[in-house]
């Protein structure tokens, strides 16, 4: 099969590798062919796991292959996006049951990052409602796993950045909505212990709920933010506008990189301030589209380029509750000290870790914020901010890494070794590697 | 409505493009092609995206005395059959088909294969007195060229063929479209060195649909390739016999 040589990065442009490519369009292609190599989906992880000598490109092994729209599961491959998807499954009355802050990912993405959502405080993550996958492993026989048969491959695979085999498909169980729209609620809090609070006010809790950060905000408005929670509207709560279908809009596009100097600490602060009144000002209850509400930024295609062609990291961590407060306390003054401006930042309970062995997500809050790459003191702020992690027995989420020392990796993720254990029984070669594997030394094959 | 399309050769990016292109405008798809797995994916997917029926049947273009029984199997499993997209198409290695003994395979998909299956849905749409045909030809069927004449030759062939059949089924009201795509961002080309304005499978599904709707009995796929070959066709043979293309 044919392969095509071509710079690739993850969303966050930072790095950029030329990486040979094969991209096949045929279930069986889909395989390993080359000494070392790694599956993309829609290169939507931020750093490099998704990058690698040999990139397997799986976006046109999409079909959905089964859905059953009276028990709400669905099988696919897992090139498709959620996007694709949700099209199908949404005017049938169904909905994902976990999804991730953009719907143009795709679904062996979703099983590789083991991603969480808005509602991980009450459903967990995405591995928690997958029925079973399709691994294909490194001598490209073809083995289903799930959280009942070959149960360590499973928990090895979710969240096992596409390093066990190439996942090639996945079934799902869908939850039921009886509207596209989402009731929201936006509560203002003035800074970081009001924002702790209103996580923690159980009268306000939600199905979904997250916070958008000021983190130019400093001192008593340090972690000022606006709590937007939200559940699944119901058909008969619905105004009579809102009854009619709707068309998705379009998505504009960022048609160019924008100038580094654009976005500063100056512009950024203004637009926190705009952005903090305006939302937080919300405080009745309102219906809003789901992709508005669970995908504001799909609205943007290539919003990435917001950052400059340097590109940006995003640095997304988890806090164990106990020290959550302190170290978001922490890790927001650094950031702020740092004077970088960060244009989005979020705030987030998670509930209880699942089994995963690399899987992101531990009872605690979680804090992801951008930082535009635009020089090499970056790498050292985002050091700082591991201290500040390790500190407090917190991880960081790996589908956003790009900068993490494996040093630090092994403290934040202990169960690295059963996970290596089971690596070495499934791809003893080390066949399946990316550039985030072999940063972290996960078991990527050595020179 | 069912107004079944069957595409031949249905395990291609244009072609599952076009048979979805079909599905969203409610016909239902009968896929013909030579991989069964593959062929049971697509028409899982068609039929799941864009709730239409769809079923497949194994279709081997070289085994041409098969090809009436399949063609009378697949309308009688669907229960009628209003039009068929021709997209099977085998390019090969054009260095290889120089030899004779490679370059009968091409021929024979290409075009003889190509002919075969034709006239049978060409005498079954005759006697409906209704629907169409789309074949997909190629632009390097629009003049030969020493790095692909095998295939260019067939395609050429295919061109003519469904031109005569075009002439044929005018009376009966059954439309014949010959599609010419230039590059196309397909397996077939992918990491293919010296591309240039590639179109997607998906621009190419669309625009097949849509030329139904048009009165062109011959697309270029993008438009522009009309005058890149028109341009191509006029470089006199003295000169063009000394081009290395």
């Amino acid at each position: 099969m044919s392969i095509l040589n071509q710079p690739l990065s993850g969303w966050g442009r930072y790095p950029v590798e030329i990486c040979a490519t094969r991209r096949p369009e045929r279930y069986q292609d889909l395989r390993a062919t080359a000494p070392v190599q790694i599956a993309r989906g829609q290169g939507r992880s931020y750093g490099d796991a998704a990058l690698g000598e040999m990139v397997i490109l799986t976006e046109r092994v999409n079909r959905m292959l089964a859905f059953d729209s009276v028990a709400g599961t669905l099988r696919a491959e897992a090139g498709v996006t959620l996007a694709e998807i949700l099209d199908v499954i949404v005017p049938q009355g169904w909905f994902l049951p976990v999804t991730p802050g953009t719907r143009f990912v795709s679904l062996g993405g979703c099983v590789a990052a083991d991603v969480h959502g808005k509602n991980h405080h009450h459903d967990g993550a995405f591995s928690q409602h997958v029925i079973a996958i399709e691994l294909i492993l490194a001598d490209n026989s073809r083995v289903t796993c799930s959280a009942t048969e070959n149960a360590d491959l499973f928990w090895a695979t979710v969240g096992g950045m596409g390093l066990t085999g190439i996942i090639g498909e996945v079934s799902l169980r869908l939850i039921s909505i009886s509207s596209p729209y989402v009731q929201v609620h936006h509560h203002a809090a003035a800074n970081l212990t009001e924002t702790f609070a209103l996580f923690e006010n159980a009268a306000l809790d939600d199905a979904y709920s997250v916070a958008w950060i000021d983190c130019l905000a400093t001192g008593k408005s340090l972690g000022r933010s606006v709590l937007m929670t939200g559940h699944h509207a119901s058909a008969v709560d619905l105004p009579s506008a809102l009854q009619a279908p709707v068309k998705i809009k379009p998505a504009k596009s960022m048609p160019f990189d924008l100038p580094a100097a654009v976005l500063n600490p100056l512009t950024v602060k203004l637009f926190n301030q705009f952005y903090y009144s305006r939302e937080g000002s919300k405080t009745r209850p309102f219906f809003a589209h789901y992709t508005d509400y669970f995908y504001p930024l799909d609205g943007i295609s290539h919003w990435n380029r917001l950052y400059g062609k340097s590109g940006f990291v995003q640095y997304q961590c988890v806090i164990p509750t106990a020290g959550a407060f302190a170290a978001v306390t922490a890790l927001l003054q650094k950031l702020a000290a740092s004077r970088r401006p960060s244009f989005l930042a979020v705030l987030k309970k998670l509930g209880t870790q699942n089994p995963g062995l690399l899987s992101f997500p531990l009872a605690g809050y979680t804090l992801a914020l951008d930082i535009p790459m635009r020089d090499a003191g970056v790498l050292a702020l985002t050091r700082e901010l591991d201290v500040i992690v390790l500190a407090h027995g917190g991880r960081v989420y790996l589908a956003k890494d790009a900068v993490l020392t494996p040093q630090a990796f092994r403290v934040m993720y202990p169960r690295h070794a059963e996970w290596l254990r089971v690596k070495a029984q499934v791809d003893a070669q080390g066949r399946f590697a990316s550039s985030l594997s072999r940063r972290l030394d996960l078991g990527a094959q050595h020179e | 409505m069912n107004k079944t399309v069957m595409i031949v050769g249905a395990t291609s990016a244009i072609a599952r493009a076009t048979a979805a292109a079909f599905a969203a405008q409610g016909h239902d798809i009968y896929l013909a092609g030579r991989n069964a797995d593959e062929l049971a994916r697509i028409a899982a997917d068609l039929a799941i995206r864009y709730r239409v029926q769809t079923r497949w049947g194994i279709f081997v273009a070289e085994d041409l005395a098969s090809h009436d029984a399949f063609f009378t199997q697949a309308v009688a499993d669907m229960g009628e059959m209003h039009g068929v997209v021709l997209a099977m198409g085998y390019l090969g290695d054009q260095q290889a088909a120089r030899e004779f003994s490679v370059g009968m395979e091409v021929i024979l998909v290409n075009f003889t294969a190509a002919a075969s299956i034709l006239s049978h849905c060409a005498s079954y749409l005759e006697a409906r007195k209704q629907g169409f045909i789309v074949g997909i030809s190629s632009v390097a069927g629009d003049r030969g060229r020493q790095s692909n004449y095998p295939y260019g030759a067939a395609k050429a062939g295919l061109s003519i063929y469904l031109q005569g059949l075009r002439n044929r089924l005018y009376a009966s009201g059954v439309r014949v479209i010959t599609v010419k795509p230039g590059f196309v961002d397909t397996a077939m080309t992918y990491g293919m060195p010296g591309l240039f304005l590639v179109a997607s499978p998906q621009y190419m599904g669309e625009r097949i649909v849509r030329a139904l709707n048009k009165s062109a009995d011959v697309v270029y796929l993008p438009w522009f390739w009309r005058y890149i070959m028109l341009i191509i066709k006029f470089i006199p043979e003295p000169v063009f016999k000394r081009l290395k293309l």
